[in-house]
């Protein structure tokens, strides 16, 4: 008890010090675990983002690309797939179903994506999950739109809102499509995937804004009947950006992979998205090892330096070692001293770098998710963040029995002879 | 009333070094009883700070026996000598050696922290309904002169002669039987001297404590019961 007391006040009395070392553990440990969070989300967005999906078809690139571009709206694909080629393969046997999605436009930065009802029905992330509507519901005529949450969320849009969409990627697209405004009817659930960014449009109104084929069809020889016109969501297309498969069984997977791959009339590849998601996290695991290897590294230093300043101090603190020596205090309560203003000075120092980082997290989970695609999950501390904490904390522990120990023989050697 | 013995030495001799050549102290025999005050001079070099070493237990001596209340220190283990310093010992070093980061009273009452015996001498002593350290180091440092508005103060600023009574209080708290003072007054002026030294007495008197003082200043010598010159006491070789 007194010893506690002892070692508060002495804390207290070298408060400066003190303080540089606590936080020098505190950003530490605050660095560990946001890298640890971020890397652990960041995995989990990633094989969260789709799910349900046996196959994703594109125009021949790499497997990657094509995942990244189909379903994370990085980086786009040149070529497409045909939308003969579409329908034969869809058509094969044990397709569940399949969700042709065409992408290339944008408003104001965000993807759009034209697609059909199917994507509603069937598109499914994270655990099997379907999208759900927030308000509205999906469209139901060629000029409407559903947005993510995201979107709707950042740009501050609401239902039966007017919306323009650009050609192209980018926010200063310099080709609006003016004439063809879309009408919001539907907002999304947020997913923590790319889905949170998108704009969907009916697929035939692509080719609408475009200028395209389905739009002077319909205006040449469906003029009378305005209801079927709009009512026609898929369209025409000549080409789309890719589809996504679900089959019957994995057996068909397999096979219809196979025969898309070899796929004569063009150059198509199929992907399993699972697959191809873990190719991915292991090309990005190398960064994720440094990463932790940094963050070690910075443990470690501060660690150091928790001990160079101890160490530093214990000089200066003979006499005062002396002293307590000199009114009863027995080596062995010498030495716990130390050990409790280093155990303490490490507590305090795990518990602010934890509110420093939920702080971070709090400050970047925004930008994380618009910027990396991560959603962040702010959340308690995970067993295993605790175990990391843990391990900082005996390390600290026993990196303050090296001071401790001196302070056992100082004390012995000093004895109540205070000669400094 | 039959006086008993406080401190005894029989043939002890004390070398620093294995290796060196004439021991540091040599005495014969000395007895102190208890509740005297012993003034104990000689020039420096004489051999006071080994000689109050030996008695606090801190080092132990070459050859010879110490005994303090019966108790043999030289054959007795570190841990043991430890805790019968922090019982039965209470110490006023020449320069003070307050804690900086505690308050006068928290100086006072860390003399009876590391001490059952003393903290229950302590909570014993009074008839008071509730008897604590805290009140005990308020009357101490009274009755010792230092006004209570510096009981709480930081040690830093107080004068000399104030952080002076804190250490003479922290030394008395508990009634150690051994009081060692050594050369307490040397920063004090002649007048502050014999103030100090007389209020050592006082509380020496209500714990009846033996008190060992050591000083070079052989003006206080009246003062005392009993003085001790060391040179006579060594025994040539």
């Amino acid at each position: 008890m007194i010893l506690t007391k002892l070692a508060y006040k002495s804390l207290l009395n070298r408060r400066a010090s003190v303080l540089l070392t606590l936080f020098t553990i505190a950003i530490s440990v605050m660095l560990l675990l946001s890298i640890e969070r971020i890397r652990v989300d960041a995995k989990s967005s990633f094989s969260n983002t789709i799910s349900g999906t046996d196959l994703i078809v594109g125009a021949r690139t790499g497997d990657i690309q094509l995942l990244l571009s189909s379903v994370f709206r990085i980086g786009h694909t040149n070529n497409g797939v045909s939308w003969q080629s579409y329908e034969y393969i869809t058509h094969q046997r044990g397709v569940k179903w399949s969700i042709p999605i065409s992408l290339g436009d944008s408003h104001k930065g965000q993807a759009v994506l034209g697609t059909t009802l199917d994507y509603f029905e069937h598109y499914q992330f994270a655990k099997k999950q379907h999208l759900t509507f927030n308000q509205g519901h999906a469209f139901t005529a060629i000029n409407e739109v559903v947005l993510g949450s995201d979107v709707a969320n950042r740009l501050n849009y609401k239902l039966g809102d007017q919306i323009v969409i650009s050609h192209g990627m980018g926010n200063t697209s310099f080709h609006h499509h003016k004439d063809n405004p879309f009408k919001v009817t539907g907002i999304l659930n947020a997913t923590g995937t790319p889905v949170d960014k998108t704009l969907h449009i009916p697929l035939a109104a692509i080719d609408l804004i475009h200028g395209g084929s389905a739009h002077n069809e319909h205006d040449e020889h469906d003029e009378h009947d305005e209801h079927e016109k709009y009512s026609d969501l898929t369209g025409q297309p000549k080409q789309i950006t890719a589809f996504l498969m679900g089959f019957n069984s994995p057996l068909y997977t397999l096979q219809i992979r196979r025969n898309i791959n070899q796929y004569k009339k063009e150059a198509l590849l199929g992907i399993m998205p699972t697959v191809t998601l873990k190719e991915l996290w292991q090309m990005l695991a190398i960064v994720e090892k440094v990463l932790l290897l940094f963050s070690g590294v910075v443990v470690l230093v501060s660690l150091l330096g928790m001990l160079t300043t101890l160490l530093a101090n214990l000089n200066q603190r003979r006499r005062e070692l002396a002293i307590l020596r000199s009114v009863g205090a027995r080596p062995w309560q010498l030495f716990t001293l130390i050990s409790i203003e280093s155990l303490f000075t490490t507590l305090l120092g795990c518990i602010v770098g934890c509110a420093l980082y939920y702080l971070v997290m709090l400050l970047a989970s925004s930008y994380l998710q618009s910027q990396a695609g991560i959603s962040v999950n702010i959340a308690m501390l995970s067993y295993y963040e605790l175990t990391l904490i843990g391990v900082i904390m005996a390390a600290g522990f026993i990196i303050g029995l090296i001071p401790a120990t001196r302070a056992y023989f100082y004390s012995l050697s000093d004895g109540m002879s205070i000669k400094i | 009333m039959v006086s008993q013995i406080m401190i005894s030495l029989n043939n002890v001799t004390f070398k620093w070094h294995k290796n060196d050549k004439s021991p540091t102290l040599n005495i014969g025999k000395l007895n102190i009883e208890k509740g005297q005050h012993v003034f104990l001079h000689g020039p420096s070099g004489s051999g006071k700070s080994t000689l109050l070493s030996l008695l606090a237990g801190i080092n132990t001596a070459t050859s010879g026996d110490v005994l303090i209340l019966s108790q043999n220190l030289n054959t007795q283990s570190n841990t043991k000598r430890d805790a019968f310093r922090a019982d039965h010992i209470g110490y006023i070093f020449q320069n003070f050696n307050l804690l900086p980061y505690l308050s006068p009273i928290e100086n006072v009452t860390l003399g009876c922290e590391f001490s059952k015996s003393r903290q229950q001498k302590v909570l014993k002593q009074h008839a008071e309904p509730k008897p604590s350290l805290q009140k005990k180091a308020v009357r101490l440092l009274n009755a010792l002169g230092l006004n209570e508005q510096y009981h709480n103060k930081d040690v830093a600023t107080l004068s000399i002669g104030q952080q002076q009574r804190v250490a003479a209080a922290r030394a008395f708290i508990g009634s150690p039987e051994l009081i060692i003072a050594d050369e307490p007054t040397s920063a004090l002026d002649a007048n502050n001297r014999q103030n100090f030294i007389k209020l050592l007495f006082e509380q020496a008197k209500l714990s009846s404590s033996t008190l060992v003082f050591v000083s070079h200043d052989e003006s206080l010598k009246p003062l005392f019961d009993r003085a001790i010159d060391l040179m006579s006491l060594q025994e040539p070789l």
